[in-house]
């Protein structure tokens, strides 16, 4: 198995406060692996560290082998790299439609000349780019939605818009932070099952942070656990609920 | 009907050039905030430096214009736009970057533009010197008077070239720019920066290319501002500054952030301008005998003097924040 994400020696600060401590975690190609950890443990930082929204104070990141440490978050899109966000984020001015069509990279429409010159061929990119929203926001759920804005979707829409979002571009790895949170347990059903089409069938690598075990336990096969900024253990499902180490970080010592 | 002549050469002729130069200015500015998300002062220093360089260019090739029969002026006008352009990318790498990466608030940014605004205040006063200057080097301002086929209607419509030019050019701004917002993938890029910055950089959008690509917008459309308005009255190193109130009321009126209501903000302004100042006297004094006797009319109807023109921008500010606070078209902020 290869490596598709290498955090290698990862240290991030906030002011005085050390939230990532010599951090390394490895994710396999085609893996749903998930993360989890108690509150502070610095999932959504080692997260944002991998997508580019920070930089590490020191450490190397790797993406399929390329180091990619110094690199803005776009430039990581660029290369396959794509994340939802915890508390969900949308372009509330456009519908759920234009949202997922402004992902594609790549049409004619972006060089200037085209737009001016060319209409014909900026709209046949254009139709191209509408059909394939408009099958993702059918694979999706979202059909009934398409024409509202973004920003009148429920919290539960809006997560499954951020899935959409993940699916409109040719991704080798998505992060999902806590996609499942707000999303009521008929659509998590939804998502879930998409997760795994999307994985089995597109191969698609996921790093899945989440509280919800049960869609851990479902999905996710290794499991990171992350506390005090670095990992404590790693392993399958089952070893990590047997874990006495685990139960006392993340349930309490009076869950054990 | 000589009055109604009056009143389009005053009102509506007036108020479009008035509200022309307001509009293209307040996108400019709306532009700016809508990414950057601060007011920047700097701006109709910015369209000074535009029609600065017209200047330049045109005190260097007088001649340039005659040949295909166009104001020289107009033809350095493209040149112009890429130089205010180059200088508003410049500004913004020295200046505004450097804050931006510290992670300033937006009212630091606020107070280095105001910076920026006296500087180039000052450099412009020091090569330009401080009196007024006709962009017509070479050429002859030509004024049209059009006659109206009327019984009656002696006095002509007036319209000067540089009119016509601004209303023309105007136009085409308001259409390239609908077009490069709503068509391009990098109009449509700088949208979604304006609505969520993170997202949009999470989709594969280079923030600093959309930074950049409005600083380049913002600059040309300056530069058209200033110098269509040198070229109407005469170029003066502080012209352009003593519209900044108006140019910013226009962008509030209109909604903070939104192109098409900063168009719509500066002819609204522009007329209130104009409509203010005009003496009503003259439209109603056919009438004088329909009225009771004891109804005379004042000399001046005007609703105020021309010389407190500058209060009705400020009247209509506040008239909006009142009562519609985001403005015509609804904007982002505020």
């Amino acid at each position: 198995m290869t490596p598709i994400i290498e955090v290698q020696r990862v240290n991030k600060a906030f002011g005085g406060l050390k939230v990532i401590n010599d951090c390394s975690i490895q994710v396999e190609k085609g893996s749903i692996t998930g993360m989890i950890g108690p509150n502070g443990a610095g999932k959504s930082t080692l997260f944002n560290l991998i997508a580019g929204a920070l930089t590490p104070d020191s450490g190397h990141i790797l993406l399929d082998g390329e180091e990619i440490t110094a690199l803005p978050a776009d430039a990581r899109f660029h290369k396959g790299l794509l994340r939802t966000f915890q508390i969900a984020h949308e372009f509330g001015q456009m519908s759920a439609l234009e949202n997922l069509m402004m992902v594609p990279p790549h049409q004619a429409g972006e060089r200037l000349f085209a737009t001016w010159f060319k209409p014909g061929l900026v709209r046949r990119e254009e139709d191209e780019v509408r059909r394939r929203a408009l099958e993702v926001i059918d694979f999706v759920g979202l059909h009934h939605v398409r024409n509202e804005l973004a920003g009148n979707l429920s919290g539960g829409q809006k997560k499954l818009l951020e899935l959409g979002r993940t699916m409109m571009t040719d991704a080798k790895v998505v992060l999902l932070d806590e996609i499942a949170a707000g999303v009521n347990r008929t659509l998590l059903g939804d998502l879930m099952g998409n997760i795994e089409r999307l994985n089995r069938e597109m191969g698609y690598t996921f790093l899945v942070i989440e509280h919800d075990m049960e869609m851990i336990a479902r999905l996710c096969d290794p499991v990171i656990v992350l506390a005090q900024g670095s990992v404590m253990v790693e392993g399958s499902i089952d070893e990590i609920q047997r874990n006495p180490e685990v139960i006392e970080a993340y349930f309490g010592s009076d869950a054990a | 009907m000589n009055e109604l002549v009056f009143f389009i050469n005053n009102v509506v002729i007036a108020g479009s050039v008035t509200g022309s130069i307001y509009a293209i200015g307040a996108i400019g500015v709306t532009l700016i905030f809508s990414i950057m998300r601060f007011a920047h002062f700097a701006h109709a220093d910015m369209m000074t430096f535009g029609a600065f360089m017209v200047l330049l260019l045109t005190t260097a090739f007088p001649a340039a214009g005659t040949a295909i029969g166009v104001p020289t002026a107009l033809i350095m006008l493209p040149l112009a736009m890429v130089l205010t352009a180059l200088l508003a990318v410049g500004i913004d790498k020295a200046f505004y970057k450097p804050l931006r990466a510290f992670g300033v608030k937006p009212i630091v940014m606020v107070i280095g533009s105001l910076g920026v605004t006296l500087m180039l205040q000052g450099l412009i006063r020091l090569f330009a010197g401080t009196g007024g200057q006709s962009l017509y080097v070479g050429d002859r301002k030509e004024i049209f008077r059009l006659g109206l086929p009327f019984e009656g209607a002696r006095a002509p419509i007036v319209v000067t070239e540089p009119q016509l030019y601004l209303f023309v050019i105007t136009i085409a701004c308001v259409v390239a720019l609908a077009l490069f917002l709503n068509r391009s993938r990098l109009g449509k890029a700088m949208r979604a920066m304006s609505d969520n910055p993170e997202l949009a950089q999470a989709s594969g959008i280079n923030t600093n290319t959309i930074v950049a690509v409005t600083w380049v917008i913002a600059g040309g459309l300056a530069a058209i501002a200033g110098t269509l308005l040198s070229l109407d009255v005469t170029f003066k190193p502080d012209l352009s500054f003593f519209l900044l109130l108006p140019i910013f009321a226009a962008a509030i009126v209109g909604g903070v952030g939104h192109p098409y209501g900063a168009i719509a903000g500066g002819f609204v302004v522009g007329f209130a301008e104009t409509l203010a100042v005009f003496n009503w006297n003259v439209l109603l004094r056919p009438f004088q005998e329909s009225f009771p006797a004891w109804l005379e009319l004042p000399s001046n109807l005007a609703f105020v003097g021309t010389e407190y023109k500058i209060v009705v921008p400020f009247f209509i500010l506040v008239a909006i924040l009142v009562w519609r606070p985001t403005g015509l078209f609804k904007g982002k902020v505020i």
